[in-house]
């Protein structure tokens, strides 16, 4: 059907919104309440747009095409009212942007901007009137929300966690946990996907950079950092550039310069991830099918720590389920404060492990209880790419001017199956990449090591590879189809659970992100995030995987001599204390006081 | 006041509906639509229409819904039809659920009319023992229940897709249009609502024809309407009058004097000087879902406007912008205006801000939350000003 924009012809489809095809002829609507992972709220009022014959104006977000229809986008009363709505906003929107987390990154600023916004129709709310509610991974501050709903969708249909709602009416109405409790009371899964979506700096992470800038300051304290595979493909944001550009040397350069010590890679724990849960998979497959143990298969993964607080408030009667391995960063914790400690003769109490995370959740994970295997805080602080880029920018450091620089050993040395560990699907592909190879003896049977069944952004993905030739030790496992299955998104994970809990599922191992996109759209990436910007790190990630010389963990040679020194082999009573944990049976949400 | 007319008559229980039954559903369609019965809330949307769009929308589940959340400021005429003759209602829900296919019906009724929940019960359990509702009601293969549900308090609800979202235990807020409850309701199945008076009228219309109804009223606003006269009057009460009666006829009837300003529609409605007394009650020139609140010379406009503006700031749900951040800026007028420091550059902005919001609020809340300032302001300048 044929719709006129502004005087202009333009094709539509049934089921098109105004906005769509705006957008397809390239017409600019401006939004507020609108992000393209999420269902439609017309609440904002911004995009509205005149339509011949409506009598009021019409939200092109929501507001389906239809044949002959007249739009005019850009009318003095369509300008008029959404110079207004902007105002309206700016007048109960508390502080000065100065102060703000996202005074450089906010979409209501911009828009005032845009619509020359001087000064407001009556004076501003000057005074706080909600306080400040901060968690070891995220801040809420109810003051600069701005109502638009977008966290609220993110928790409920992309993440089905239903942590907040909107709670009360007019102009009091507000963003809150249920019966006000607070988000630790709350079934929160730290997962900060709310953040990535929050226009304004209603939501963003709690703060770790001023303790990491005293800790490099002080000669005492030996301070080393480890970077997560997704970090690498998504810090150029912050300086510019295109998404999907791969920073890792330069990354590696800048963190130097700031100070630290020894620059890891999470990475090297990703791959011995790998040897781990990999060895953990082959016991609960023997365990299962030999020994006819119920209640251990399908065995999921258990990196992130999002989806790691999800299960537990969610399926707290599956946690059996779950990998007993640490997350990448909870292995390199105390593999720092031990065996690379006595190592380099570091006394492990001045030392100080930094860790730069895609991630909110991973905050909150550092500071779990049981996470002090060193005897120490295994890590001390987490940082977000978002707060790294900070950091380099309070020093003067601009990524795009920095050298390529290498990694420092041991903990810097990895594979390419540990670099995907960053986009769904990852894992699973580097743990049959090693799995197969352990039982078979031989490579796994895809073309250039690449298993694309479980790679692309579907929520649910599926797969199935037929184990034959086994070695000996391996017999029972011979003719074996392994069904795997990934998920992102904690929906998908639902979707998924939902099916081991009622015995409908035959898979064997599943890999659950709690991110959309797994960690490289993680709640502590670069804001804004949408299909298209996840899908550019994405590539990112597996050129990265294409272009290390080792793609497959158990050949990391600095993994083989972790083994050899220190931990013995796979799942050994070391790697067991060290590197193993266990989980907690929550609630939905604490007993109203 | 004793009412005059048909709407509060009662009627001879299943004459309508088994005259429905004897005419095809296509047919009956046509009679409402021919008759120009318009939606009895406010709004005005012809019923005819909306019965055809809902009864063309294929789906096997359908609902139709009462809204008896009378919560305009000023209208108690649908408390009166459901004390007084709630089988009325009942039998018009059921005519429409023949019409458009549907099974269940369901009574929004107000929180604060939990009171009549109980007589609301019992007419129903009658109307099931005589099989006009039920199973296979009156011998035809036609079933049909209606359930009562009670509201929470919030005046949103009225709004139709707020109704909706509070009937499916969410929060009750807007929803965006279209899709229009005809094609995805309750549930995301055609739904058709409508107020209390609008299904009193039906059984009428299906045992007396259009043409009977077009009879009364006016061209555009064929019928009569129940109004709720309060106020400043000897004789408050409802009142069914003709589309068209003028104002000063009303207050005639209601025996007022001294009238200095009307209400019409209540908190959303407009406010009129007696210079506007001529005008009718219509949808041709005022239209409204039954508020008529009279004051008398000893009355402030300043005080009519204050009590309006802070049931907004009370009722605003506060989903979408202007409606959430408009409505402080009128409160906070009326108390510069009642200390004299109003400017006229505020006036100015305060107008901006009420276009901004009839523009582009999400709902009828907010497209009409400040009728009453505005129209008080253009009508009583010089008390308000001086």
């Amino acid at each position: 059907m044929d719709i006129h924009i502004n005087g202009k012809k333009c094709k539509a489809v049934q089921g098109e919104t105004i906005l769509e095809v705006a957008g397809k002829n390239g017409i600019r609507i401006p939004t507020l309440c609108y992000h393209s992972d999420l269902c439609l709220a017309g609440n904002c009022r911004i995009c509205v747009v005149d339509v011949d014959g409506a009598r009021t104006l019409q939200t092109a977000c929501t507001a389906m095409a239809s044949n002959g229809m007249k739009i005019w986008t850009n009318t003095p009363r369509v300008i008029k009212a959404r110079k207004m709505n902007i105002q309206l906003l700016l007048g109960s929107h508390f502080g000065e942007c100065y102060t703000c987390p996202r005074n450089n990154n906010c979409e209501l600023l911009k828009l005032a901007e845009e619509y020359g916004i001087e000064e407001l129709p009556f004076p501003k709310k000057g005074k706080r009137t909600r306080e400040l509610e901060i968690t070891p991974s995220l801040t809420r501050d109810p003051d600069k929300c701005i109502m638009c709903g977008r966290c609220v969708r993110t928790c409920e249909e992309l993440q089905g966690v239903h942590a907040v709602k909107p709670v009360g009416r007019s102009n009091d109405v507000h963003i809150d946990t249920f019966f006000g409790q607070g988000l630790m009371h709350t079934s929160c899964t730290m997962c900060g996907q709310c953040i990535n979506r929050c226009p304004t700096g209603a939501l963003y992470e709690t703060s770790c950079v001023q303790p990491v800038w005293d800790a490099l300051a002080d000669p005492d304290k030996y301070v080393v950092v480890q970077t997560a595979p997704a970090v690498r493909a998504a810090l150029g944001e912050e300086f510019g550039m295109e998404p999907g550009t791969r920073v890792t040397g330069q990354m590696v350069a800048g963190l130097r310069k700031l100070g630290f010590n020894k620059v890891f890679d999470t990475q090297f724990t990703a791959d011995l991830t790998i040897m781990e849960e990999g060895t953990e998979f082959i016991t609960r497959l023997k365990r299962t099918l030999v020994d006819k143990e119920k209640g251990l298969l399908p065995m999921t993964t258990s990196c992130s720590p999002g989806w790691i607080k999800y299960i537990e408030h969610f399926y707290p009667d599956l946690l059996t389920h779950v990998s007993t391995c640490k997350s990448p960063q909870q292995m390199f914790g105390p593999l720092a404060k031990t065996y690379f400690a006595e190592k380099e003769g570091i006394n492990p109490s001045k030392m100080i492990t930094v860790s730069i995370m895609p991630c909110v959740a991973k905050k909150y994970e550092a500071e779990r209880p049981e996470m002090n295997a060193s005897g120490y805080k295994d890590v001390d602080y987490v940082l977000t790419t978002r707060e790294l880029a900070k950091m380099m920018k309070m020093a003067g450091l601009d990524l795009k001017d920095m050298p390529i620089e290498e990694y420092d050993n041991p903990f810097g040395i990895s594979t390419g199956a540990a670099v995907i560990f960053g986009a769904t699907g990852g894992v699973m592909e580097a743990a049959l990449r090693t799995v197969y190879e352990i039982v078979t003896g031989r490579e796994v049977p895809f073309k250039n090591l690449e298993i694309t069944p479980v790679r692309g952004m579907e929520d649910v993905k599926e797969a199935g590879i037929t184990i034959e030739g086994v070695k000996e030790e391996y017999k029972f496992l011979e003719g074996a189809k392994v069904k795997v299955a990934v998920a992102h998104s904690l929906s998908a994970a639902k979707k998924v659970m939902d099916k081991v809990r009622s015995g409908e599922a035959e898979y064997h191992f599943i890999e659950i992100m709690a991110c959309p996109g797994g960690c490289l759209g993680g709640g502590g990436q670069p804001v804004p995030t949408s299909p298209e910007i996840r899908k550019a790190r994405a590539r990112a990630i597996y050129q990265e995987d294409e272009a290390m010389t080792i793609r497959k963990s158990h050949e990391n040679p600095a993994i083989k001599k972790l083994y050899e020194d220190f931990l013995e082999k796979p799942n050994s009573h070391k790697a067991h204390e060290l590197l193993h944990t266990h989980y907690l049976k929550r609630k939905r949400f604490d007993k109203v006081k | 006041m004793p009412a005059t007319g048909f709407v509060l008559e009662r009627i001879k229980q299943g004459e309508a509906l088994k005259k429905a039954f004897e005419i095809n559903r296509a047919e009956i369609t046509d009679i409402i639509k021919d008759s120009g019965l318009k939606g009895r809330g406010g709004a005005g949307f012809p019923t005819g229409l909306k019965m055809y769009l809902c009864g063309a929308a294929a789906d096997t589940i359908k609902y139709v819904i009462c809204n008896a959340d009378e919560g305009e400021p000023g209208t108690f005429k649908d408390r009166v039809i459901l004390e007084t003759i709630p089988e009325k209602v009942f039998e018009g829900m059921a005519i429409t659920a023949y019409v458009i296919g549907a099974k269940e019906g369901i009574v929004y009724l107000r929180g604060e009319y939990e009171y009549l929940k109980a007589g609301l019960e019992n007419t129903l359990d009658g109307m099931r023992k005589n099989n006009l509702l039920g199973k296979k009601i009156l011998g035809s293969n036609f079933d049909f229940d209606i359930r009562i549900s009670l509201g929470a308090g919030a005046y949103v609800c009225g709004e139709e897709t707020a109704l909706i979202e509070s009937l499916e235990g969410k929060r009750g807020e807007a929803k965006n249009k279209p899709p229009f409850p005809v094609s995805s309701g309750l549930f995301c199945h055609p739904t058709l609502v409508s107020n209390v008076e609008t299904f009193c009228n039906i059984p009428h219309i299906v045992t007396r024809g259009a043409q009977w109804f077009k009879n009364m009223g006016s061209e555009k606003s064929t019928g009569t309407k129940l109004i709720s006269v309060s106020g400043d009057v000897k004789k408050p009460g409802v009142y069914e009058i003709s589309f068209g009666m003028k104002v000063k006829d009303l207050l005639k009837l209601a025996e007022a004097e001294n009238t200095k300003a009307v209400d019409i529609g209540g908190a959303s409605g407009i406010v009129i000087p007696e210079s506007q007394f001529d005008r009718e009650i219509s949808f041709e020139d005022i239209p409204t879902g039954g508020s008529v609140i009279v004051f008398d010379k000893t009355r402030k406009m300043v005080d009519i406007m204050e009590n309006f503006m802070e049931f907004f700031l009370d009722e605003s749900c506060g989903q979408c912008t202007p409606c959430r951040e408009g409505t402080r800026y009128f409160v906070d007028a009326v108390e510069k205006i009642k200390d004299g420091k109003i400017t006229e550059r505020e006036i100015k902005n305060l107008r901006d801000i009420s276009s901004c919001m009839k523009l582009t609020s999400k709902c009828g809340l907010g497209q009409s939350s400040t009728n009453a300032f505005i129209s008080i302001l253009d009508n009583f300048k010089e008390e308000l000003l001086s």
